[in-house]
């Protein structure tokens, strides 16, 4: 591939975290380079949420380096990373619940204190139209679905280059689920918007991904193109069995 | 025949005759005794009924009246008010939105109307205890509101900025060096007549400044254990001013401290006095209505402020901390500073009323600044709901005036014997108030949230959308 020659946008080398003395990543390396979907599947527990926590500054590695744009970004506080392009939709959602949809845009744009906030809420409203019927409603009032889009239209609110999701598809209806993840291979083909992906749901995320790693227990196990881990028969085995297709 | 049925119902003339005539006989019934017979004694003192019928009847009328005028109203307008209420903001709002124009109006007649209505003597305690002291308690409510309501940080310990600011200016008013210093640059009367809209800045500052302080180290903390801290802080200021005799005075407080003046007039007998100077006879009242108007003044910019503050990007901030912390930090918001600026311009409010009330009492002591201050201010804005500056007005003037109304009730040492004191039950009112208040409303008063930003447009898509059942 000619992007990998490039240095890559994100690279993660050798991340231990821990949280107190108890090893959750036991030395990840992990690549993301500009303009692709990066996918990282692994069970409950695998480490795959304390990467992307690890990578946005909290907790923070402590043994290894996170680089990011040839900056290293290991010891930055989250707000700074954050300012870098790097934009979040973390596990769980968390949109601000009593705040109105339009409330949690603006807090998205924070990062560039709302210069061209009219134009990225028409392009956001434009993805998903949804929110944009929904602007002056309390965002604890959305539904799943509703919220999980409103979490992403939020990081996309900072026009990030690298967008990480954290378990978007996060107990959603399996047609939400569908539209999620459609809007997230939209946004790539479009803006050209590097993603890096953490899901459960592997065969969705699978045939989504450019290229994929596997986490098993704090510990990168697999790696290789969407479609390779997608007829690898041990991914077939352990991820893709469960029948959520 | 009556196909082309009207567009609109026709008014139903009998039935809102029918109406205002049942409304007639209610009045009739409660108004008989309490309007159609008066009560009137005799020259030799004996009691007789006078009967007033031509008063009793110009009211029913008037009920009748106006019940029916009410009722037609109503009718011809049933189909714009069906309109209006698919798209009506929720009550609260709209109390806020029109109330607040109204209400402050009212705050700035209100000294003039108790003057014209309980005379100059009367009018004191009704401008002092509850005007002046409830706005404090106002201004205490909304400046905690911005730490508490607006950014989330539970802080039960408000009252050390209060004490603060009323001991900055206590002790900068009273010292003898400054007093001298002013005294051989400017003059000897400059720094007894300016002290208080010099120092009142000051105390701000100073307050902001034990904010931040106390910001530093309660970082990390969040909910109860920050309430603990910021606890052990409000007493942590109350005893060094207690046990720091040569600094604070101790226990004895400050005395003589200057009041205000009026910019420079101060409120005396004197020739160059508040009265003289505007000729008019010398009474207490003036520096009370002052002191009312300057409290009036700052607790509005308080609101002024906040409501401001809230629109901007800090107070949005200050908002989506209080929603979500690790989400915050993942957008990009700097929480140190956003908690910083809320523990310190929480603070600095804070201070601005503990130098005014510093300025009107003219006396201080530690006893002003104990925990149940704190307590109540948080309770003020507990009970108001979180992040309401009409929910604080209304709570303030319930659980404080209330608490001065509790005095009044001397009438009922007629029933309970002398010993009654009706003001030594308002704590066991008080705690049963919260009681009820947290079964019947657990999110205050006024426990909508309205949204720093309106789009007007969006909403009439919004309704249309309910009213075709899209919702």
């Amino acid at each position: 591939m000619s992007m990998t020659e490039k240095a890559p946008l994100l690279a993660v080398r050798g991340v231990k975290t821990y949280y107190g003395n108890i090893i959750a990543l036991k030395g990840v390396d992990i690549d993301v380079h500009e303009g692709e979907i990066v996918t990282m599947i692994g069970a409950n527990g695998a480490g795959k949420s304390t990467l992307m926590m690890t990578i946005f500054g909290k907790p923070q590695a402590r043994e290894g380096s996170i680089t990011y744009d040839g900056r290293d970004i290991t010891r930055m506080p989250t707000h700074e990373i954050a300012h870098l392009g790097i934009a979040q939709s973390p596990e769980g959602r968390r949109v601000f619940p009593r705040m109105t949809v339009f409330e949690n845009l603006q807090m998205g744009a924070s990062v560039n204190n709302l210069a061209h906030f009219d134009q990225d809420l028409e392009k956001v409203c434009a993805i998903f139209p949804r929110l944009k019927e929904r602007l002056q409603q309390r965002a604890g009032t959305l539904s799943g679905g509703e919220q999980q889009m409103l979490a992403i239209a939020r990081a996309l609110m900072s026009r990030p280059r690298l967008l990480l999701l954290d378990e978007p598809s996060l107990g959603l209806a399996p047609i939400v689920v569908r539209q999620i993840f459609e809007v997230i291979r939209e946004v790539n083909r479009t803006e050209g918007m590097t993603v890096f992906l953490v899901e459960q749901n592997a065969y969705h995320a699978l045939k989504l991904a450019t290229r994929a790693y596997v986490m098993v227990n704090g510990l990168i196990t697999m790696s290789g193109t969407g479609k390779e881990l997608l007829s690898d028969p041990q991914v077939k085995a352990a991820y893709l069995e469960g029948g959520h297709h | 025949m009556m196909m082309e049925a009207p567009a609109r119902e026709p008014v139903n003339l009998a039935g809102l005759l029918k109406d205002a005539a049942f409304a007639a006989a209610i009045a009739f019934g409660l108004f008989s005794l309490l309007l159609g017979l008066k009560t009137d004694q005799t020259l030799n003192n004996q009691m007789v009924l006078v009967p007033r019928p031509g008063l009793l009847f110009t009211v029913v009328g008037l009920v009748f009246v106006g019940r029916f005028l009410i009722g037609y109203w109503q009718a011809i307008n049933a189909g714009k008010i069906k309109k209006k209420k698919a798209a009506a903001t929720p009550l609260a709002l709209k109390i806020e939105k029109y109330g607040t124009a109204a209400f402050v109006g009212f705050l700035f007649v209100y000294p003039m109307v108790v003057l014209g209505t309980a005379g100059p003597s009367g009018a004191i305690k009704w401008i002092d205890n509850f005007g002046i002291q409830i706005l404090i308690y106002i201004m205490l409510g909304w400046g905690l509101n911005i730490v508490v309501g607006l950014a989330g940080l539970l802080d039960l310990g408000y009252v050390a900025f209060y004490a603060v600011g009323a001991y900055s200016y206590a002790l900068l008013a009273t010292s003898e060096p400054v007093k001298e210093f002013m005294a051989s640059t400017i003059g000897p009367s400059f720094w007894p007549l300016w002290a208080f809209w010099i120092c009142l800045p000051v105390a701000g500052i100073l307050a902001a400044f034990w904010g931040v302080l106390l910001g530093f180290p309660v970082l990390r903390l969040r909910g109860d254990y920050l309430a603990i801290v910021t606890l052990a802080f409000g007493e942590i200021i109350r005893l060094v001013l207690i046990n720091w005799v040569d600094f604070s005075g101790g226990y004895a407080g400050i005395s003589s401290i200057p009041r205000p003046s009026f910019f420079g007039v101060p409120f005396n007998a004197t020739e160059s006095g508040f009265a003289a100077t505007f000729g008019l006879e010398f009474t207490p009242i003036y520096r009370t209505i002052f002191l009312f108007y300057v409290i009036l003044v700052l607790a509005l910019v308080t609101a002024l402020v906040s409501t401001r503050l809230r629109r901007l990007p800090v107070g949005r901030a200050w908002e989506a901390l209080r929603e979500d912390e690790i989400a915050c930090r993942s957008l990009g918001i700097n929480t140190v500073n956003t908690k910083l600026t809320a523990f310190a311009i929480g603070a600095m409010f804070g201070g601005f009323a503990g130098a005014f009330f510093a300025a009107r009492q003219g006396f201080i002591s530690p006893e002003s600044f104990v925990f149940l201050e704190s307590a109540q201010i948080l309770a003020i804005v507990v009970l108001g709901g979180m992040g309401s500056l009409l929910g604080v007005v209304i709570a303030s003037i319930l659980l404080v005036g209330g608490v001065e109304l509790l005095r009044e009730l001397d009438f009922l040492k007629a029933y309970f014997g002398d010993g009654f004191d009706p003001a030594q039950y308002r704590m066991l009112i008080f705690g049963a108030c919260m009681v009820l208040m947290m079964l019947w409303k657990p999110r205050g008063l006024i426990s909508v949230r309205e949204p720093s930003v309106f789009l007007k447009e969006k909403k009439a898509v919004s309704s249309d959308l309910v009213k075709e059942g899209h919702g």
